[in-house]
C-alpha cells in the first residue's frame, strides 16, 4: 500500500483527472499530492479553470480519477470500492456549494432539502427522529425550526447559504468541502457565514477544505493554503508563512492583486502579472521541494536557488 | 470645496455638476403593495470624476442608477424629484424615443455578469457594432472599422479574428472586456458600472479595473461604480456614497470615508471586512436585516441594527450634517448635542494591513 501520513484525515496522492475523449484528452489536474490534517482548514486557491473545484469533486467521488489515489482515514476511497465504504464516504464527506440561489431545489421545502441525505443513508431513522435531526441542524446554523415548512425563495442569500450548511451538517460529517461558499454573498453576510463556519468547526471538530479565489478571505480562515495554477499545485505553506514569504511568481501575482480597503496603499499598488513562460523547464525539470519546514514549492534547481536566496534575505 | 477636491483628482471639474439628482423618490408596485425603493436622494455628479456607490443588496444602488437610463422595471415609477442632465429633466421622459437620445449614447452601462449579458447566438463583433449603428448612420465598413478600434481599446488582441467569434469562445475576463466595448461604442459621457468585477477572479478583477481607469483617462469619462466590495472601491473611486435602505447615508472623498467615517453603518461595513479580522476571533457582523421598505421608516433606518443607537434615532430622521465641505453624513451622532461615541477600534487599523511579504 502507498504511503500516507498517519495523522492526515484526507491524503491525496498523485491525483490526475482527465476530461474529454480518449483521442482528445484534457488533463485538468496533474499529479497533485497533499494531506489535510484532522481539525484544520485547508485552503485551495487559484483562478477559474485552475482545477481547484475539480480536485474537490474528485475527493468526494463525483469526478473519477485517471491516476493516483485518495485516502480518507487511511482507507482508499478512489476507484472501485465496496458499497458500504461508498455509503460511509457519502456520510462522512459533505459539500457546501457556491451559489445558494442555484444550489437549493426551488420546489422542495427546507425540511426535505435538509433531510434528503438522511433518507438515503440513514434508512433506519423514523420520521420523528428525522424531524428532530432537521430541527437540530437548523438551530445549529442559526435558523428557526419553523422555517422547515417554508420554500427556499422565502429566504435571503445569507439564510439560503445557512440552509446549504445545515444540509451538509445533518449527515454528521467529519470533512466538509466548501466550494467558494461566500463568493456569491454580500460583504456583510460573508462575515456571518465565515463566523458560522468557524463556530461549527469548534463545536463538531470538523475539517474543512476551503476552495476560493480570494486570498484575503483565506488568510482569515485557513490554517494552510495550497496555490494551484493550471492543475498543478505550485506552492503550499502555512497561511502566515505564505503571506510572509511568497516565493512562486504566481503566488506573488495573486497576492499583489488582493484589494485592500486602504486608498493610500491602493494608489501605490503594483500589479504583478504572472507569465508562465518565465519558467524554463526544457532541460531542468521542476520538482516539488520543501524549501523551509512546512513550506513546499514547485521549481527547478535554478529557481530553487533563487527562492532560497530570497528567503535568506528576509 | 473645490480646493479640497482638486487634490483628489486634478482632472475633475468640481465647479459644475453634469448630473444633479434632487429629492428622488422611486416606488414599486409589488403584489399590490407599494415598496419605496429610494427615499428622497440628493446627489451631484461632476465631470471626469469616479463616484462609487456602496451598499448591501437591496439598498437601492442599482435602482438608483437605472433611473438615469430609464431602465426601471414596468412596475416601478418615479414618484417625486428631478434628475437634471444635459438640459433635460430625465424624470419627465415618457417615450422610448426620448430615452434613445440619452441611453447608450450619452449614458451607458456595464452590467455585472458577462456570462449572461451577452447574446450567445451572435458574434461579438456584431454585438458591438449593433450598439454603434443604432446611434450613428454609418456604412458597414466604417462600423466594422470602429468595432475593431474598440476591441483594441479594451485590450483584446488579434481583433480581426476575435471579431468573428462567439461569446463562448471568450474567457470571463475577456467577455467583460467585450461588454465594456459595447458600453463604450458611442463614447458616452457617463459610464455606469454595475458590479463590474464581482463575477471575476481577483487577478482579472484588478486588470478590468485598470482598463476602466485607462479608458476614463483617455476619453474623459465620468464613471459611477456600483459595488458592495469596499476593497474594490479604494482603488478606483474619487468619492464614495454609502447607501442604506434607499438613501445615501454618507458621502465624501475616498480618504474621508475610509479614514474618518462618521455613520455607524459605514463603521459596520468597514469592520466586517475579512481583511480586518483577527484569526481565531469572530469577524464583526451586522446583526438583523435591512428594514422592510413596504412600511414607512421611522427615524434613522439603521437604528434597529445599531447596538449604540440613540433614542432620537428611533424618532426622527437625521438631516445631513456637514463634516467638511465635501463630506456629509446623515446621523444624529454629528449633532452637537449628541454624546461622544467612538468608531470601533478595528477600523483604525485600516492603514496597517498589508498584502504580506516583500511585495509592497
Amino acid at each position: 500500500m502507498a504511503e500516507y501520513a498517519s495523522d492526515a484525515l484526507v491524503s491525496v496522492r498523485n491525483m490526475e483527472v482527465t476530461f474529454g475523449t480518449k483521442r482528445k484528452p484534457f488533463v485538468a489536474v496533474h499529479k497533485v499530492s497533499f494531506d489535510i490534517y484532522k481539525g484544520e482548514t485547508f485552503g485551495l486557491v487559484g483562478e477559474s479553470g485552475s482545477g481547484k473545484t475539480t480536485i474537490g469533486r474528485a475527493i468526494i467521488r463525483i469526478n473519477p480519477l485517471s491516476d493516483g489515489e485518495v485516502y480518507f482515514n487511511g482507507e482508499r476511497i478512489s476507484g472501485k470500492i465496496s458499497k458500504e465504504l461508498d455509503r460511509d464516504v457519502t456520510k462522512n464527506i459533505q459539500m457546501i456549494f457556491q451559489d445558494p440561489m442555484a444550489s437549493l431545489n426551488e420546489r422542495a421545502k427546507v425540511d426535505y432539502i435538509v433531510s434528503e441525505g438522511l433518507m438515503n443513508v440513514r434508512k433506519d431513522l423514523s420520521k420523528e427522529e428525522r424531524e428532530k435531526k432537521v430541527e437540530a441542524a437548523l438551530l445549529d446554523v442559526g435558523l428557526l425550526p419553523e422555517f422547515a415548512s417554508r420554500f427556499p425563495h422565502e429566504f435571503s442569500g445569507g439564510q439560503r447559504q445557512r440552509i446549504g450548511i445545515a444540509r451538509s451538517l445533518i449527515m454528521e460529517p467529519k470533512f466538509i468541502i466548501a466550494d467558494e461558499p461566500i463568493s456569491a454573498l454580500d460583504v456583510s453576510i460573508r462575515a456571518q457565514v465565515l463566523n458560522l463556519m468557524s463556530k461549527l468547526q469548534k463545536e463538531h471538530g470538523l475539517t474543512y477544505l476551503f476552495i476560493a479565489h480570494d486570498l484575503s478571505v483565506m488568510r482569515f480562515i485557513c490554517d494552510r493554503i495550497a496555490v494551484i495554477h493550471k492543475g498543478v499545485i505550485v506552492e503550499l505553506a502555512e497561511t502566515e508563512m505564505l503571506f510572509a514569504h511568497p516565493l512562486h511568481p504566481y503566488t506573488r501575482a495573486l497576492l499583489s492583486a488582493i484589494p485592500l480597503p486602504d486608498p493610500k496603499s491602493e494608489r501605490h499598488k503594483k500589479l504583478l502579472v504572472y507569465d508562465p513562460s518565465c519558467h524554463d523547464y526544457s532541460v531542468d525539470k521542476p520538482v516539488w521541494t520543501e524549501i523551509e519546514p512546512g513550506h513546499f514549492i514547485m521549481g527547478n534547481q535554478k529557481e530553487l536557488d533563487g527562492y532560497r536566496a530570497r528567503l535568506a534575505k528576509n | 470645496m473645490e480646493e479640497i477636491l482638486k487634490n483628489q483628482n486634478p482632472a475633475v471639474d468640481y465647479s459644475h455638476p453634469i448630473l444633479t439628482v434632487q429629492d428622488l423618490v422611486v416606488k414599486f408596485n409589488l403584489r399590490s403593495q407599494v415598496l419605496t425603493a429610494l427615499r428622497g436622494i440628493n446627489m451631484e455628479l461632476y465631470k471626469g470624476e469616479s463616484l462609487a456607490i456602496v451598499g448591501e443588496s437591496g439598498s437601492g444602488k442599482s435602482v438608483f442608477c437605472k433611473t438615469f437610463m430609464g431602465l426601471l422595471d414596468n412596475n416601478g415609477w418615479i414618484d417625486k424629484g428631478a434628475i437634471h442632465y444635459g438640459g433635460y429633466d430625465l424624470t419627465s421622459f415618457k417615450k422610448e424615443k426620448e430615452w434613445i437620445k440619452i441611453r447608450g449614447k450619452r449614458i451607458a452601462m456595464v452590467f455585472q455578469d458577462p456570462m449572461t449579458s451577452l447574446n450567445p447566438l451572435k458574434t461579438i463583433g456584431k454585438q458591438i457594432q449593433e450598439a454603434f449603428t443604432l446611434h450613428n448612420k454609418v456604412s458597414k465598413e466604417d462600423a466594422k472599422k470602429r468595432t475593431l478600434e474598440l476591441l483594441a481599446d479594451v485590450g483584446i488582441e488579434d481583433a480581426e479574428r476575435r471579431y468573428k467569434q462567439y461569446p463562448h469562445e471568450f474567457s470571463g475576463g475577456m467577455r467583460q472586456r467585450v461588454v465594456i466595448a459595447i458600453a463604450m461604442a458611442c463614447v458616452p459621457e457617463i459610464l455606469i458600472c454595475d458590479e463590474p468585477t464581482t463575477a471575476l477572479d481577483v487577478t482579472i478583477q484588478a486588470q478590468i479595473l485598470d482598463l476602466l481607469k485607462k479608458l476614463q483617462e483617455k476619453y474623459g469619462l465620468t464613471v459611477i461604480y456600483i459595488t458592495h466590495d469596499l476593497g474594490v472601491v479604494a482603488n478606483v473611486a474619487d468619492r464614495i456614497a454609502v447607501m442604506y435602505a434607499g438613501d445615501i447615508v454618507e458621502i465624501g472623498t475616498c480618504d474621508e470615508v475610509f479614514y474618518d467615517p462618521k455613520h455607524p453603518y459605514t463603521w459596520a461595513l468597514l469592520s466586517s471586512l475579512p481583511q480586518l479580522g483577527v484569526k481565531g476571533e469572530d469577524l464583526y457582523s451586522i446583526q438583523g436585516t435591512p428594514p422592510n421598505l413596504f412600511q414607512h421608516i421611522q427615524g434613522d433606518a439603521f437604528s434597529a441594527r445599531n447596538p449604540q443607537a440613540l433614542k432620537v434615532d428611533f424618532v426622527a430622521r437625521p438631516p445631513y450634517f456637514e463634516v467638511t465641505p465635501t463630506h456629509k453624513a446623515r446621523t444624529w451622532l454629528l449633532d452637537p448635542r449628541a454624546p461622544k461615541i467612538e468608531p470601533p477600534p478595528q477600523i483604525k487599523n485600516i492603514t496597517n494591513i498589508s498584502r504580506g511579504g516583500d511585495l509592497d
